[in-house]
């Protein structure tokens, strides 16, 4: 099925008219395949939560030990969920908001979507079989490496080619993130997976840097996967889908450039903050730090941009429950990104390093911002990509959004909570100056929070299987929607 | 497309005059409170990295006009510890464990430090509090393989037990099974006997054909009467109290391949005033001598 879309073209020929037409079949195909990675991902936090309470549930076998499933559940949430939600949307985005098909037509898009498919798989399969390069979220070996550069060249040629091609004489600022998000992450995934494979048939590697020099990189990498990938990319979806919701105008243009090249420029710098207190020198700290705090308004420039355009549409929020998700994930955004700068503050971080502070900031960030952005998009594209009326039941979408805040509020607080309580137990001593816990002490007394981690992550996961089936109903609904055209506006301005 | 500048009703900002997809821009202007505080923490920044280390050139980095180091931090912090502590850690270097025992001032410190350091190297195996496991005996009871006298466990804990140092406790029970010194039936009766001596036999036949076997092998190292020799660290068998179980499955396989538990010398890993305070902090558990 595709969209009719009359351009300049077929106007200014006074023969037949050439139809062109926006490709949306593998932008349903990677809605599909986010919402399928997403539960599979939750799924797999909620095994390695109670894996984390009750240590038998490890199940003495190696492909279901904790070791194992945690990079499972980071990459899939990450690559697979979030990797499809961002391809597909800024698939969608740059056709519509460039005015022209993709670049390339449906066979590159195709290989874009059965390549990163084939990525996340052969990933996945290496992290259960025990094949990894040891880098946090850069786990896979030196094959998958290679395999996702051909297939990420191809996504940055279609990307970039389909806004050549554009028909709008300006780029739509969620464009911009979008293109920050593919260049970096490419540049950052070259670097930082630079290795030597033992054999051409073995899956093992070494990487090139050594030492503290390797720590730094792979945290330059880290922290900008962050950046880049978990915040660039769904800013760039923030700025399409919030306006196009809640049918209004972007709060701010001029706030959009100011915070758009500050957070490029800024996020670059911040990696040292998940070094402090390590081998790296002390200078590489100070500025990790001194950036991360810069990083503060930049980024709660993407907030306020998000949250003010909806002043004059507020009662959108009551009406619309897929809208709700996405202001609600610009809400998290702005928690998680005043934590971040305080967190990386090296008397803060002193405290809360290596503690369950660290893991409720990333949910607070992933749960709240990635994943509700995604939810809002989802909710909004499937009834447009489908052709429907509306969605099957905004009463299910209400009930996704409370348990699925409910989760987050539980897991967030309760690691807030063990966080805190773990990093002075670290460091609370006796009057003789000798430490007043054992290690062994502090991993007992966390048990209680993450009983209620877990529990939040069953809420999160239940929301999304509902949210699964009330999509799974639209889809098959038989009601249809007016055929989606070019708004008559965005021709007849020409 | 013409720009085509509209005013929006609701916020009284001109659009940028773009349009796409139907979407617009509002050209409201930068957030004042926005801006400042953005120039704030700017402000914040480049002040932190005047008072610390943080910019690099060529040959190194500027050093900051605090002068501080983290090394500097972390060594001062240590030493501050080092020299509190030290006048009480000399004491007890050059004391008995015995007559630390009896000095209430140093075993007020030795139960502080003792908790710290016994969590640290020994709870791993010996469990919280001394409370033994499978394998690893209680250390908070009277019931000792190699002796609860005050020296006698400083031995113990200095030279450890079946390990690599040339002073560790050694003495290993015969695999009499694994190597054919006695067959299944002579290992099932010795065994129940073994049980015996506690009063769980089951098979009370069985039991009196073990008590030759027990006097021919076993008696030399468990005692006439299975009342332990702690010499040879063998412990004893007739009070129900079991190091590696006492239902009758585990007794034959201790029977047959015997267990040869291992502990590390921890004076090769501690120094020796820590060495010493562990041993008083063991001895006050509960069961010392
Ligand atoms: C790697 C495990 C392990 C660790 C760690 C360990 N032990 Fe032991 N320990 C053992 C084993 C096993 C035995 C019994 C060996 C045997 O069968 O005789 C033992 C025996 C002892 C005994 C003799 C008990 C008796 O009944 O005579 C003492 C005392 C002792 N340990 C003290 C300590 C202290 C103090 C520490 C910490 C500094 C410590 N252990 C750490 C494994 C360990
Ligand atoms: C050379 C001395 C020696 C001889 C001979 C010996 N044992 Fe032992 N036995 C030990 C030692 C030492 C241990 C401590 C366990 C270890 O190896 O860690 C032990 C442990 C045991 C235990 C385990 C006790 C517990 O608390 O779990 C049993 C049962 C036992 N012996 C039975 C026997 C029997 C039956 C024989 C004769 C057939 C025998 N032993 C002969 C030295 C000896
Ligand atoms: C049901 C929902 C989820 C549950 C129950 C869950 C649970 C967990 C658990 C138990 C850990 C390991 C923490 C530890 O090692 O102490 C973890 C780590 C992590 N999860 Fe999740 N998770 C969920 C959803 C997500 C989502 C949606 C994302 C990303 C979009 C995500 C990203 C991560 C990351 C990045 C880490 C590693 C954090 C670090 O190393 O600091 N999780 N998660
Ligand atoms: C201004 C923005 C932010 C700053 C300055 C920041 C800062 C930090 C700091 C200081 C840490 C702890 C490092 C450590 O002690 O090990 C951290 C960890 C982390 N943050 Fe943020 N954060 C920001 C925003 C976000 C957002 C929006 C997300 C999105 C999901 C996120 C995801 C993560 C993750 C995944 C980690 C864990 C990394 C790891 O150790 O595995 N952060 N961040």
């Amino acid at each position: 099925m595709s969209v009719a879309l009359t351009g300049e073209a077929s106007r200014a020929t006074a023969g037949p008219v050439v139809q062109e037409a926006y490709y949306e079949d593998v932008v349903r195909a990677f809605m599909i395949a986010a919402m399928f990675w997403g539960i599979a991902a939750f799924a797999a936090g909620v095994v390695i939560a109670l894996q984390l309470a009750f240590p038998e549930l490890n199940l003495g076998i190696e492909y279901t030990s904790f070791g194992r499933l945690r990079p499972l559940h980071t990459s899939a949430a990450i690559f697979a969920f979030g990797g499809s939600a961002l391809i597909g949307s800024s698939l969608y985005v740059v056709q519509r908001t460039c005015r022209a098909p993709l670049f390339g037509g449906p066979e590159l898009a195709w290989f874009i979507f059965f390549g990163y498919q084939l990525f996340i798989v052969l990933a996945a399969t290496g992290y259960l079989l025990g094949i990894t390069q040891g880098k946090e979220y850069a786990e896979p070996e030196w094959y998958v490496d290679l395999w996702l550069t051909i297939v990420w060249v191809v996504y940055a040629i279609v990307f970039i080619g389909t806004l050549f091609k554009r028909r709008e004489p300006h780029i739509y600022v969620a464009n911009w993130f979008y293109v920050a998000f593919i260049l970096t992450i490419a540049i950052l995934h070259l670097v930082n997976n630079t290795t030597v494979p033992v054999s051409l048939f073995g899956t093992k590697s070494y990487i090139a840097w050594s030492g503290v020099q390797d720590a730094m990189i792979q945290w330059w990498y880290g922290h900008n996967a962050v950046g880049f990938f978990l915040t660039a990319g769904f800013l760039g979806m923030m700025y399409y889908f919030i306006p196009k919701a809640a049918d209004r105008p972007v709060y701010s243009y001029r706030l959009s450039i100011v915070h758009f090249w500050a957070l490029i420029f800024l996020y670059i710098w911040a990696g040292p903050h998940h070094l402090h207190y390590t081998a790296l020198p002390d200078w590489a700290q100070t500025l990790g730090m001194v950036f991360s705090v810069i990083l503060w308004m930049p980024s709660w420039g993407g907030m306020i941009n998000g949250i003010m355009t909806l002043s004059g549409a507020w009662d959108k929020l009551r009406t619309d429950p897929g809208l709700r998700f996405s202001v609600a994930a610009v809400g998290f955004y702005g928690m998680s990104t005043f934590e971040g700068p305080v967190m990386s503050v090296k008397a803060v971080n002193g405290l809360s390093h290596y503690t369950d502070w660290t893991i409720g900031h990333v949910h607070s960030g992933a749960l709240g911002w990635v994943a509700f952005i995604c939810f809002g998009m989802i909710y909004y594209l499937t009834p447009v990509l489908w052709k429907k009326r509306g969605l099957y039941s905004k009463a299910l979408v209400e009930w996704h959004f409370w348990t699925a805040t409910i989760g987050i509020v539980l897991y967030i607080t309760a690691m807030w909570v063990s966080g805190i309580m773990q990093g002075l137990m670290w460091r609370a001593y006796d009057e003789y100056g000798f430490l007043q816990y054992s290690f062994v002490e502090t991993v007992a007394a966390m048990h209680p929070y993450y009983l209620i981690r877990a529990a939040g992550g069953v809420l999160f996961l239940t929301g999304a299987l509902i949210m699964a089936y009330n999509l799974i109903r639209t889809i098959r609904s038989v009601e249809s929607a007016e055929p989606n055209t070019l708004p008559a506006s965005a021709v007849a301005a020409e | 497309m013409p720009t085509k500048i509209e005013k929006d009703a609701i916020t009284g900002q001109n659009t940028t005059g773009h349009e796409w997809d139907g979407l617009k821009e509002l050209n409201t202007p930068l957030p004042k409170w926005w801006l400042y505080t953005f120039y704030a923490t700017i402000v914040f920044g480049v002040g932190y990295t005047v008072l610390y280390p943080a910019w690099p050139s060529l040959s190194g980095h500027t050093e900051g006009t605090l002068g501080w180091t983290r090394r500097g931090e972390v060594s001062a912090a240590l030493a501050e510890q080092k020299a509190k502590i030290a006048p009480m850690m000399e004491k007890i270097k050059a004391a008995e464990v015995a007559d630390i025992r009896k000095d209430p001032e140093m075993m007020a410190f030795v139960t502080a430090a003792g908790r710290t350091a016994f969590a640290e190297n020994c709870a791993g195996c010996h469990g919280a509090g001394g409370a033994g496991a499978k394998g690893f005996p209680t250390l908070a009871d009277d019931d000792w393989l190699w002796g609860g006298a005050p020296d006698q466990i400083l031995q113990t804990v200095t030279y450890g037990i079946r390990n690599a140092n040339a002073d560790s406790r050694v003495s290993d029970m015969p695999r009499f099974g694994a190597d054919q010194m006695l067959d299944k039936a002579q290992i099932n009766d010795v065994s129940e006997y073994v049980l015996s001596l506690s009063g769980t036999a089951t098979d009370k036949a069985a039991a009196e054909k073990g008590a030759q076997v027990y006097a021919d092998n076993c008696a030399a190292c468990h005692g006439e009467k299975g009342e332990g020799i702690q010499d040879v660290g063998a412990p004893r068998l007739n009070d129900g109290i079991w190091l590696y179980g006492g239902d009758k499955a585990a007794v034959v396989e201790t029977v047959t391949n015997a267990r040869r538990g291992s502990m590390p010398a921890w004076g090769e890993r501690l120094d020796p005033a820590t060495v010493k305070v562990l041993s008083a902090y063991v001895h006050a558990l509960g069961g010392g001598k």
